[in-house]
Parts: C-alpha cells; sequence; structure tokens
C-alpha cells in the first residue's frame, strides 16, 4: 500500500543534514565553540531517532500488549531520570520519586485517554498508546524538572523565612505551603502559556505530523486538543507528586526544614 | 533567683557532633521561671546550634530536653515552639507591612483560638519609645536594627513561657540594642512564668541582660 505521504530516502536524510552546515561555518568562523556540541548532538538524535524507528517499527508489528507497555515503561524511566537530571540539587531517592511520579501521572492519565475517550480497541494498539504516552511525557519532564527545581532551590534559598516561621509555631505544612504553591505554579505554567498561543503563535509538532501524514486538519486539531488536556492532567499530578515527596524530605516529621539533605551534585 | 519558681525547661546529657568535631557534651540546664540565663562559649563552640536544638529546630544526637515536665518526644512540635521561641541573629521577615509580619504567626495552627492584636504591639512599642505608626511602614525599608525589633517583637507577641536570643543585637547600634533588651524586660516581668536565653559576643550586654551563666564548648 502507497502511503499517503512522500517518504523521505537516504539521499534526501543526508541533503537535510546539510542544513546544519550554516550552523558549523558559522560556528567555526565565529569561534563559538559549538562545533563540537553541535556535531554530537546532531548524530546522537539521528541514531537514537533511526534506532527508535527500528524498535517500534518491531512492536507495532509483534501487536501484542507486553512490548508496549515495556517500551512504555524504558520511556518512563528515562523520563523520570532527565527530569531530575535538568535540576540542580539532589537528595537521597531522588530519582526513585520522580520515575515514580513520572510512571504514575504518565500511565493514569494516558491509560484513561486510551479507555475511556478515544476507545481504542484493543487498548494496547501501539499507534495510539505509543505516541500519546510520549507526547505526555515530553511535556511531564518539563513541569516536573521545573517544579522539582524550583521547589529544592527555593527551599535552600527562603530557609531563613521558612525556619522563622516554624520557630513561631507553624507546622511543616503551613511553613512550606507558599513554597510548595510555587513550585507547582512554575511546573504548570509553561504548559498553560502553550495553550494560549496554540494555533496562532504555534502549530504543535504532532498536530503538523498528522497533516503531514495525511490528515485532515480539521480531525488533527481534535487530537492536539485531547493531547493537551492529558498532558494538563499528567503534568498537574506528576508535580504535585514530585514536590510532595521532596517535601516529605526536607521537612521532617519533627516539623524541621532539613536543607543539610540538599546537596549540590 | 532560688526559691519556689517552678522549672520550666530542664536538659539533660544534651551531646551534639558535627562532622566529626564535638561540639559540646553532656550539656545540662535547668531553667526556672523567672531567670535570666546566658549561654557562653568560644566563637565555633556551637552557642548557636545549642539553642537551635532547645527550639527543636535541629534534630538532638543524644540527651533529654523537658518543658514544665513533658518530654520533646511526646509533644506536638508546633505547640513546643509556641512555648519555647529562638530568634535568629539575622531574622528574616515575609513581605509587607510590620503589622502584616506580626500577625502572620496568628494563622498558624498552633496559636488557634488566639488572635493578632495591633494594641498589644503598639503597647510594647511605646514602652521602647517607637511611635505605632511604625505598624505601617513597609517591613523592605526597615534598617537592620528596626528588623531586629520587629523580629523579637513577633516572638514576644505569641506569649511564649522562654525566649532564646541568639546575639540579637550584633549588628545594632547602643541605642537599638537598648530597645531589644527593653523589649525582652518588659515581656519578661509582665508575667512570673518567663524566662530568658541570651547569647552576645558583648559581655557588658551579658552583665545587664542576665544573672546566669551556661558555659559551653571546650575551652580552646
Amino acid at each position: 500500500m502507497k502511503p499517503s505521504y512522500l517518504e523521505i530516502g537516504n539521499w534526501q536524510l543526508a541533503f537535510s543534514a546539510g542544513l546544519i552546515l550554516v550552523n558549523l561555518l558559522l560556528s567555526g568562523w565565529l569561534r563559538l565553540g559549538l562545533t563540537r556540541s553541535l556535531a554530537v548532538a546532531s548524530v546522537r538524535m539521528a541514531v537514537q531517532l533511526l534506532l527508535v524507528g527500528l524498535v517500534l517499527d518491531y512492536i507495532f508489528a509483534l501487536d501484542r500488549p507486553l512490548p508496549v507497555v515495556a517500551i512504555g515503561l524504558v520511556m518512563t524511566a528515562f523520563a523520570g531520570v532527565a527530569a531530575v537530571n535538568r535540576t540542580r540539587r539532589r537528595f537521597a531517592g531522588i530519582y526513585l520519586n520522580s520515575v515514580l511520579c513520572v510512571f504514575a501521572a504518565s500511565y493514569v492519565v494516558t491509560g484513561a485517554a486510551l479507555l475511556g475517550i478515544l476507545n481504542v480497541e484493543p487498548w494496547y494498539r501501539a499507534q495510539y498508546a505509543v505516541p500519546l504516552l510520549g507526547m505526555v511525557l515530553g511535556n511531564l519532564i518539563n513541569g516536573v524538572s521545573l517544579a522539582l527545581g524550583h521547589f529544592m532551590d527555593g527551599a535552600m534559598r527562603d530557609r531563613d523565612l521558612i525556619e522563622g516561621d516554624l520557630a513561631l509555631g507553624a507546622t511543616r505544612w503551613e511553613a512550606a505551603h507558599p513554597l510548595i504553591v510555587a513550585s507547582l505554579r512554575t511546573g504548570m505554567i509553561p504548559t498553560i502559556n502553550s495553550m494560549l498561543v496554540m494555533g496562532i503563535v504555534s502549530l504543535p509538532g504532532m498536530m503538523t505530523g498528522q497533516m503531514l501524514a495525511g490528515a485532515a486538519p480539521a480531525s488533527a486539531v481534535r487530537y492536539q486538543i485531547v493531547i493537551m488536556f492529558m498532558i494538563v492532567a499528567a503534568t498537574t499530578l506528576g508535580t504535585f507528586g514530585v514536590v510532595l515527596l521532596a517535601f516529605r524530605v526536607v521537612f521532617s516529621r519533627q516539623h524541621q526544614l532539613r536543607v543539610d539533605r540538599l546537596r549540590l551534585p | 533567683m532560688q526559691g519556689f519558681q517552678p522549672i520550666l525547661l530542664s536538659v539533660h546529657g544534651l551531646s551534639c557532633t558535627v562532622s566529626g568535631r564535638q561540639l559540646w557534651h553532656a550539656v545540662g540546664l535547668e531553667v526556672g521561671a523567672g531567670e535570666r540565663w546566658a549561654v557562653t562559649g568560644p566563637s565555633g563552640s556551637g552557642k548557636t546550634v545549642f539553642l537551635r536544638t532547645l527550639a527543636g529546630l535541629m534534630p538532638r544526637q543524644a540527651g533529654e530536653i523537658q518543658l514544665r515536665g513533658q518530654s520533646f518526644d511526646r509533644v506536638w512540635v508546633p505547640a513546643w515552639r509556641a512555648q519555647i521561641v529562638y530568634v535568629p541573629q539575622r531574622p528574616a521577615l515575609p513581605e509587607g507591612s510590620v503589622q502584616a509580619a506580626l500577625a502572620a504567626p496568628f494563622r498558624f495552627r498552633a496559636h488557634r483560638g488566639r488572635a493578632f492584636l495591633s494594641e498589644d504591639a503598639g503597647r510594647y512599642l511605646a514602652q521602647v519609645g517607637i511611635a505605632a505608626d511604625f505598624l505601617r511602614q513597609d517591613v523592605a525599608t526597615l534598617s537592620g536594627g528596626e528588623a531586629q525589633v520587629v523580629a523579637v517583637l513577633r516572638a514576644l507577641l505569641i506569649q511564649p513561657s522562654i525566649l532564646l536570643l541568639d546575639e540579637p543585637t550584633a549588628s545594632l547600634d547602643p541605642a537599638r540594642a537598648g530597645k531589644v533588651e527593653m523589649l525582652v524586660h518588659h515581656w519578661q516581668s509582665a508575667a512570673p512564668d518567663r524566662a530568658c536565653v541570651w547569647t552576645s559576643h558583648d559581655p557588658a550586654q551579658l552583665t545587664r541582660v542576665s544573672d546566669l551563666r551556661l558555659a559551653i564548648g571546650s575551652p580552646s
């Protein structure tokens, strides 16, 4: 069956790589020092995507639930680790916390969408499950890392203020509440902002992809609307979970602020 | 000072080691109602850590603390801190007016059923010669000395039994330092079951504000 879009061949792929020559030339001429990292990033991007394409082709062809769930778990674990790696500070168990929250938020929301909204039959069809989960994870990483980073940096920055409240009889929750609220807002705001301008300033990647693949714009935007609500729900759940777990580490049961448990790697 | 005053705070065998270095070992202390204490020791001997430990702001490594006969481990910590308040050397105050900063702690569950009365604050301020319109001033415009007055006043207003004052006048000119001392004096003399514990670099100040000494840390 001939697809309804233009296939990209190897030579065409190679020509597209020529586009970054512009950057390489400029970088060399102005001594930006970006040549190396740009080359590494370009090669990594191409290799990672080509490999993922092979893996996904295989999984799509298998059409079994287990491989779909397995690749989902691998993606989730990478997302959880990546979210932590974008923050500056660390505490014991931070990676586990992040992976757990990313897992719970993305699986609950993607599962609800597959079963309850799109009514995909059977639910594990990789064509739907993998891209939806991937979209959710990609955005969840941002929310989780922003909220987590804001919480840890804020606890360190405002420690005198927070401890001042604790010293006057605040519970750990009362003392942390302004910081928790600010952290959740920080995690949510990029998603909210992107929804405000969506379609006017930016054409979302998934929607664009569907249109390239031949979908009618009017049906592509419907997918985009569903995915945005999924992203909002997952980001809310994920950021709330990860901030709450960090709160339980940074504020002890004895209502003490334990910034000594935060360290810079 | 001896006699029938009840013991407010009793400390037994309190020890502290920070990164392998022993700050103080097996410290004992009994603070009775109406008493005025000073904690002394060479710089770096852990006076701040000691006061923070009494307020339960730091984990206790060894020893036992009791407030009016009740062990720290059996008391809801915010209720403990409503009774024994630590005032740091460089206090941080929330954004907003002085009055808002003074009223904020009354929202905490530990102070449920009590309300901030600006008359109370005004009375304390009058006692140290500060006009009541000070309450409307923005915290951001306060000098270090004025902020310290607010911090001490904020602690007094929640009416604790014990005030722990950690170098509260270290960066203040003598006039401001005198006001902080007077604030604490007025608070303590208003009720019999109150006590305070000071640290200070200024020996003259310790002579003015305390009658009893606790030396901690090994003399080097």
